[in-house]
């Protein structure tokens, strides 16, 4: 446990030595706040039945931000330490696969997490200015940031995963990039094709990502999505830890 | 400490090396000496956990570096090639991190993190970003590193590179001083640093030990085939002449020098020692002599010398 927390806290403050984190969060708020003012817009010209957390999604910038963000907050964690050799020091101490690859990927989500606190401040000037309690209850706002954290998991150990297999952090990103891209084309596709067709629907309904965020939008918690995310994240962490092990069969 | 045995490491296409075997005994600092791509680095690797063997047992402290890799890790404080560290993170709170990660505890790593830097000189530095420091000091990191835990075997890989002579005079002190604790392997292609250092050298030439002994001995074994060059103001078809007569010259080299000099490079044959003899040649014909120097053996020739009977014996 020690060491677990010493690596996750190195990992973490990783992200604020260096100029990258603060543009990733600089990133994140200008694209929320964006997301925010499209939304306060088109709240103040039209009548919608949607709730507030809702329209966040709705508005293309969420998936933006999870897109971009995600493959640069990942890109450094292992393919960095490869390149620079630090892999091998850290390698050679008493640590095990298992402790690095979770202290990396929790470092990672805990910052991806911090990003999206401005938000926070959102909701507050909504709930201020429109002096609605019921337009933002617990449950919206918690389902609307569990659905972040969970599609935030899934990306991240794909960029994990990404950043595992290549020895420069462009090559990560690009390819945690394609990856996330695909995933998120899978949830287009599974929009667009009918309802009608049998088991081909029903399988990429799993990977309809913008469904699953308008339900937790909308404060509905559906177990099969939280498991399908939760074994997702831990499909690609465990991949990423057979190749971080297998440096040790080759 | 160490015990190697028919130790053998492929990589897809190239053995870098090939069935090794050697031990290091507690307290000993050996060197692994050999040029580049020898082997020594991949060698190091294995023992220090990072790499697998393709085949051969390695065991440090008892433990097999394959299956108790934690356990060797525990007992061994690696310096890789290079000197891989943080560059954004500053002295103290660096030692501090690889303390913690080497299972110190808090107060623990405290007090050692600060016994480190004193050992290693680097408590001035204390707060400076890593990747600010120079080269010397990047090094003294490294080494305060690979000590912090205490460990009992430390590994260096080539500690002394890239540094300027002052630096690599206070960090072959450094080493030396560690002796009295702590079993040390560096590998280094230096020669005279090895000998400097080390108790016993190790020489790897293509993947394989080609000697193992003390400094001194390997030096005994060098003797005989040293060079001597003179250079001489004196017709070049005479010194040739006077060469082939000489008894005790095996092999004679005689090219244009500058000024009218001619340079001279002598093989004598084992035990001969030539400069007399060609101090009295040069008086006698009346020749100007302005050099006469047995040359020192350079890493090459020790290699040259111990890779000929093998090559021998595979022809």
């Amino acid at each position: 446990m020690q060491i677990f927390l010493t690596l996750m806290r190195r990992e973490l403050a990783a992200f604020f030595f260096s100029i990258t984190g603060y543009v990733i969060i600089a990133a994140v708020t200008l694209l929320s706040g964006l997301g925010f003012v499209v939304l306060m817009t088109s709240l103040g010209n039209d009548h919608f039945t949607a709730t507030v957390t809702e329209m966040f999604y709705s508005t293309f910038f969420f998936w933006l931000i999870l897109l971009l963000a995600t493959p640069v907050i990942t890109m450094r964690l292992f393919a960095l330490e490869k390149a620079s050799g630090t892999f091998e020091t850290l390698m050679t101490t008493p640590v095990n696969d298992l402790q690095v690859v979770a202290a990396k990927f929790t470092a990672a989500i805990i910052f991806y997490m911090m990003t999206w606190l401005p938000t926070l401040g959102c909701l507050f000037i909504v709930r201020h200015f429109t002096n609605q309690s019921d337009a933002l209850d617990a449950g919206t706002v918690g389902g609307m940031y569990l659905g972040i954290f969970l599609t935030g998991c899934l990306f991240l150990s794909l960029g994990c995963f990404a950043s595992a297999i290549s020895q420069s952090q462009m090559a990560s990103a690009m390819i945690s990039f394609v990856l996330g891209v695909s995933l998120f084309s899978l949830g287009y596709l599974a929009k667009q094709i009918p309802a009608t067709a049998q088991w081909q629907a029903h399988a990429l309904s799993y990977f309809s990502l913008f469904d699953q965020m308008n339900d937790f939008a909308r404060g509905v918690v559906d177990t099969r999505t939280v498991f399908f995310y939760a074994g997702a994240t831990f499909f690609f962490l465990f991949l990423t830890l057979r190749v971080v092990e297998s440096r040790r069969w080759k | 400490m160490i015990e190697v045995s028919n130790l053998t490491k492929r990589y897809t296409g190239r053995t870098a090396v090939s069935d090794i075997s050697f031990s290091v005994a507690r307290g000993e600092i050996v060197g692994l000496l050999g040029p580049n791509g020898a082997g020594k680095s991949t060698t190091m690797r294995i023992l220090s956990t990072f790499l697998p063997a393709t085949s051969g047992t390695v065991r440090v402290a008892g433990f097999d570096v394959f299956y108790d890799s934690v356990e060797v890790r525990r007992r061994i404080g690696f310096m890789p090639e290079n000197n891989p560290l943080y560059p954004e993170m500053r002295v103290r709170e660096y030692l501090k991190f690889r303390a913690r990660l080497k299972g110190l505890g808090w107060r623990r790593s405290r007090e050692r993190v600060a016994t480190v830097m004193e050992q290693c000189g680097l408590t001035d530095v204390s707060r400076r970003i890593i990747g600010q420091l120079s080269k010397g000091y990047k090094q003294r990191v490294g080494l305060a590193d690979a000590l912090v835990h205490e460990p009992d075997l430390i590994i260096l890989d080539e500690p002394t590179i890239g540094l300027d002579p002052n630096q690599i005079r206070s960090v072959r002190q450094l080493i030396k001083s560690l002796a009295e604790k702590h079993t040390v392997l560096i590998s280094t292609h230096i020669l005279p640093e090895a000998e400097m250092m080390c108790s016993r050298m190790l020489i790897m030439y293509g993947g394989k030990i080609l000697a193992a002994d003390t400094p001194e001995n390997l030096q005994k074994l060098m003797q005989g085939s040293s060079r001597i060059v003179a250079e001489i103001d004196a017709p070049a078809e005479e010194l040739r002449e006077a060469w082939s007569l000489m008894p005790g010259v095996e092999h004679f080299d005689v090219s244009a020098g500058a000024d009218n000099f001619q340079r001279c490079a002598l093989t004598p044959r084992d035990g001969y020692d030539l400069r007399p003899a060609i101090f009295m040649l040069a008086r006698e014909r009346g020749w100007m002599l302005r050099e006469l120097t047995g040359s020192r053996h350079s890493l090459e020739d020790i290699y040259v010398q111990v890779t000929k009977p093998n090559e021998e014996e595979e022809n």
